[in-house]
């Protein structure tokens, strides 16, 4: 055996109980407040409202806190942010089940190897500072800046880009765009020209006629948008749901179509057919503003809503009757992209189908159908002393992958493979749990935990990946910090937002922006931060004629709304090769890609399996909310559930509430057993189940073993050859029953 | 029992609930309601056949009834209507006997780990301030309103126009006060 090897080898460290928050939270906190779980109905005396945004998911709605005698008491929605309007799902609500999670990292850990043993110990900030700074130096060194990654989920991440940004280190991945809104953004850019985020560009409140592939609002609780579509349904706007199950949505849908899951591509292929046979779509808007209208023509030709109906189990007229009624609304009408846009591997052209559904019935920046919202500009502070350019500014090996997003420069995909390589020899993971992330699978995300020379985690709790790194820097959470403003977002009037701390930093932990600091300080590059974060906003508020005094009272600037629709006769000189909406891409064409999207079947699972589709509950974020106590309180919290067709249940007799182990086509089983929901809410191909559960971190001592975990069921994945994002729906599986 | 200054309780419109639970968070944080338990809740309820299918979403609570058996059975008083037109706990003489909770027929009730049996105050402490309760101000969908039937406003009696909308269990004589928009109007209706 290898001695240097084995010893380089990192082994899973359980994180001590010691170190993190568990015993002395529960001693010197009022009983209840453990779990988030106020215990005091009437406000307090000195109370107080801070006005902040959210971390439970990218949306970051503004929140109010509540602060009574020095904790948290509530969250509610700021009634000034034009994300929340005041309202809040359950995440908002459920940060205090966070702030006091007794589970939380409470120190600074750093990896120790005495014979044989790997251990951490409990570190002051200095030493972890100084382990970290000098880790990541000797790498620089040795080899290079594109042999050190950040792999990042979360808004705190700007203080640490900057920091690598310092010492020419660009290689960031967003493990969200592969996985979740990549193929919606890339499309948007490569068809519109420009690159499309959440809120998606849709104007759902002056919407007449909103269609949904998939997408399912109301259970992905994306605040302003289920607010808007709320005043749809009030003002009477129709909804149309494809979904191989009976979502919420589709539960207020004008047409519920159950399609067989894996054919959306036909079917928007026959819907543009229909628009186009009988003279439905907007001739003047096609001829004036897109290019390629005759490619379309020649690829969808051929999909007739009789050939289409078999391919997506939908019948002929009613993909006439969607088609019709899409083009007698339009221009208030529109075929929304959704969010988790990465289903297989053609999910780039999926979302060019969406937004070529939307171009041919003129919907292209009109009251309820596609629009562009605004960013609210600060102009870039001059930097603070010169730095070293980026070695590369985009890493990526994937020809249409994002190429101006600085935060996003390769696929999370590629830094596991180069780590496994050796291409990279140093891993920072910011808020990431890799091994339950859906990248290449649990054992590449291992592999490569595994096999680089260094890595550090910031969390805030002991997720599964802080147990396999050699620093641990516990970061306090967005309630007791301050992060950089927020004018990332686009939406009706644009804002710049201020995560403000609540309450000071619990137990050890430190804000991302003194870590930050203390790295860069460290490396003797003084400088880089201002001497304060507080005195940095200020700065940069400034440059708009504001000031930190003036947003920290209600933690928003606003803008007045924007005016999103386009004049009759204006040209659009769009940011695209033809200046147009390109219903055919030249640039994909050259890049050898399918210039019109192509319909193409994908694998159909084995007999006795059935294809395993995702989503999420309304109160929970996947790994971001798995082990909130307070939001975990509610039944139907508190794990997943294996939705199964009743005739399906019937042949593997099941019945609801039965406990059944899943297995996937490749023989993987599940390590923790699910329940089974027997419904008539799903077709009979395929299973549904909430990602986010079946955490095997013994440290997460509440999400620990509930429910199963969908990650760990896939073994395929289908990667987007134009874009890198990584399509995970081609797994199957079967029941195991408890024996 | 007091003068009635309100007449307090809700119109639900379940065509744009869905389901979410942020009532049911929001009526705990300001409550301290302890874990494991709440005093509102959701129910999805789903009807038919593969594929014709309905869905009703529903955050459903005490209905504050202007009959209460509650406070009919109550044998110390501690389950009383308030000036407001709404059905109250007085913590301090309630026994924890149960009888309420065998009466109530909307099972809006619980025995509190402290020994004494809770449920929706209509956020008493709120209301008397003037404001709405935590459920109604969180509510995303804005399917949640809180109503003074003595004083409805134009959009109150607007929201309930032409459509269909229900009280539970009628047939028990309880006067509910929470008025159901159903599920089955027809958007816009």
């Amino acid at each position: 055996m290898n001695h240097g090897t084995d010893f380089s080898r990192r082994d899973f460290i359980k994180i001590s109980s010691l170190f993190l928050a568990g015993s002395a939270a529960l001693s010197t906190l009022p009983s209840g407040i453990v779990s988030g779980l106020g215990n005091n109905p009437i406000e307090g005396k000195g109370e107080k409202i801070v006005y902040s945004f959210c971390e439970h998911c990218f949306w970051r709605c503004g929140i109010a806190v509540h602060v009574s005698n020095g904790r948290v008491t509530k969250i509610t929605g700021s009634e000034y942010h034009p994300l929340s309007n005041g309202k809040l799902c359950p995440r908002g609500t459920g940060g205090t089940g966070l702030l006091y999670d007794p589970d939380r990292l409470a120190h600074p850990l750093i990896r120790e190897r005495k014979g044989g043993k790997q251990y951490y110990r409990k570190a002051s900030w200095d030493e972890a500072i100084t382990a970290v700074a000098g880790g990541l130096y000797k790498i620089h060194e040795q080899y290079g800046p594109s042999s050190i990654a950040m792999i990042h989920h979360g808004f705190g991440v700007s203080f640490f880009k900057k920091m690598f940004s310092e010492i020419g280190v660009n290689k960031i991945a967003k493990p969200s765009y592969d996985l979740c809104c990549g193929p919606a953004r890339q499309a948007t850019v490569l068809t519109y020209g420009y690159p499309s985020g959440s809120p998606e560009g849709f104007d759902i409140k002056n919407s007449k006629y909103m269609i949904f592939f998939g997408t399912h609002f109301g259970e992905n609780m994306h605040n302003t948008a289920v607010q808007e579509i709320s005043e749809g349904i009030r003002r009477g706007a129709k909804i149309v749901v494809f979904d191989p199950r009976f979502s919420t949505l589709a539960g207020k849908a004008e047409h519920w179509l159950p399609i067989k899951p894996a054919t959306d591509i036909a079917m928007m292929q026959a819907m543009m057919h229909v628009l186009i046979t009988e003279n439905l779509y907007d001739k003047a808007f096609v001829e004036e503003h897109t290019v390629g209208f005759d490619e379309l023509w020649k690829e969808v030709k051929e999909m007739t809503p009789e050939k289409a109906a078999v391919i997506t189990d939908i019948s002929a007229d009613a993909i006439r009757t969607v088609a019709r009624e899409f083009a007698f609304h339009a221009p208030a009408a529109f075929v929304h992209s959704g969010r988790r846009t990465n289903w297989y591997g053609d999910a780039l052209q999926r979302n060019r189908a969406i937004l070529i559904l939307n171009a041919l019935v003129g919907n292209f920046k009109m009251p309820g159908g596609v629009v562009e919202f605004k960013t609210f500009p600060i102009p870039q502070p001059p930097h603070a002393q010169e730095h070293p350019a980026y070695e590369k500014e985009v890493h990526s090996k994937y020809p249409f992958f994002s190429q101006d997003s600085p935060s996003n420069t390769i696929a999370s995909h590629e830094i596991v493979q180069q780590a496994i390589s050796g291409e990279v020899k140093a891993l920072f993971i910011y808020g990431v749990n890799l091994t339950e992330t859906m990248t290449l699978g649990r054992q590449a995300a291992l592999d490569a935990l595994q096999k680089v020379d260094f890595s550090v985690a910031v969390d805030v709790l002991p997720a599964e990946v802080t147990g396999y790194v050699d620093v641990v820097l516990p970061e306090c959470t967005y309630l007791e910090r301050y992060d950089d403003l927020d004018n990332l977002i686009a939406f009706r009037k644009p804002f710049i937002a201020l995560r403000q701390p609540a309450v000071p930093p619990m137990f050890d932990s430190r804000p991302g922006s003194e870590i930050a600091k203390m790295i860069t300080d460290k490396w003797g590059l003084h400088g880089v931060f201002a001497p304060t974060v507080e005195a940095g906003l200020d700065k940069k508020l400034k440059l708009v004629g504001s000031s930190l005094e003036e947003i920290k009272k209600r933690g928003v600037l606003v803008m007045p709304e924007t005016d999103l629709y386009r004049k009759p006769g204006e040209p659009l000189n769009l940011n695209t090769p033809s200046g147009k909406v390109e219903l055919a891409s030249a640039q994909l064409k050259a890049g050898g890609f399918d210039a019109v999207p192509k319909y193409t079947p994908h694998p159909e699972a084995p007999a006795g399996y059935y294809r395993m589709l995702t989503g999420r509950k309304p109160m929970l974020t996947f790994g971001r909310t798995a082990n909130n106590r307070f939001l975990g309180d509610l039944a139907t919290a508190q794990e997943n559930e294996v939705w199964v067709n009743t005739a399906i249940a019937v042949q593997h007799q099941l019945t609801n509430g039965d406990y059944v182990h899943l297995k996937n086509q490749a023989g993987i089983e599940s390590d923790f057993p699910v329940k089974v929901k027997v419904t008539q809410r799903i077709r009979q191909d395929a299973v549904y189940m909430v990602h986010g559960f079946g955490h095997t971190s013994k440290q997460l001592k509440w999400a620990y073993k509930r429910g199963a975990s969908h990650n760990q069921l896939i073994s395929k994945t289908d990667i987007d050859q134009a874009i890198g994002s990584v399509g995970f729906q081609n797994n199957f599986v079967t029941f195991v029953k408890e024996a | 029992m007091s003068e009635k200054k309100k007449n307090f309780g809700m119109i639900i419109d379940t065509r744009v609930c869905v389901g979410c639970s942020a009532c049911v968070y929001a009526c705990k944080a300001e409550n301290g309601i302890p874990e494991g338990y709440c005093r509102d809740w959701v129910v999805q309820e789903t009807n038919g056949e593969f594929p014709a299918l309905t869905m009703e979403n529903r955050s459903e609570r005490c209905q504050h009834c202007d009959n209460a058996p509650c406070v009919t059975y109550c044998p110390t008083g501690a389950s009383h209507y308030d000036e407001n037109g709404t059905v109250q706990i007085n913590r301090s003489i309630c026994t924890g006997c149960k009888a309420c909770m065998a009466a109530c027929p909307y099972d809006a009730r619980y025995v509190h780990p402290d020994g004494f049996v809770d449920k929706c105050s209509l956020c008493k402490h709120r209301i008397e301030k003037g404001q709405k309760t935590a459920c109604v101000s969180i509510c995303p969908t804005d399917s949640l309103h809180l109503v003074d039937f003595d004083n409805m406003t134009t959009e109150d009696k607007a929201m309930l126009r032409g459509k269909n909308v229900y009280r539970q269990k009628e047939h028990a004589g309880t006067e509910p006060r929470l008025y159901w928009i159903s599920a089955s109007n027809k958007p816009g209706a």
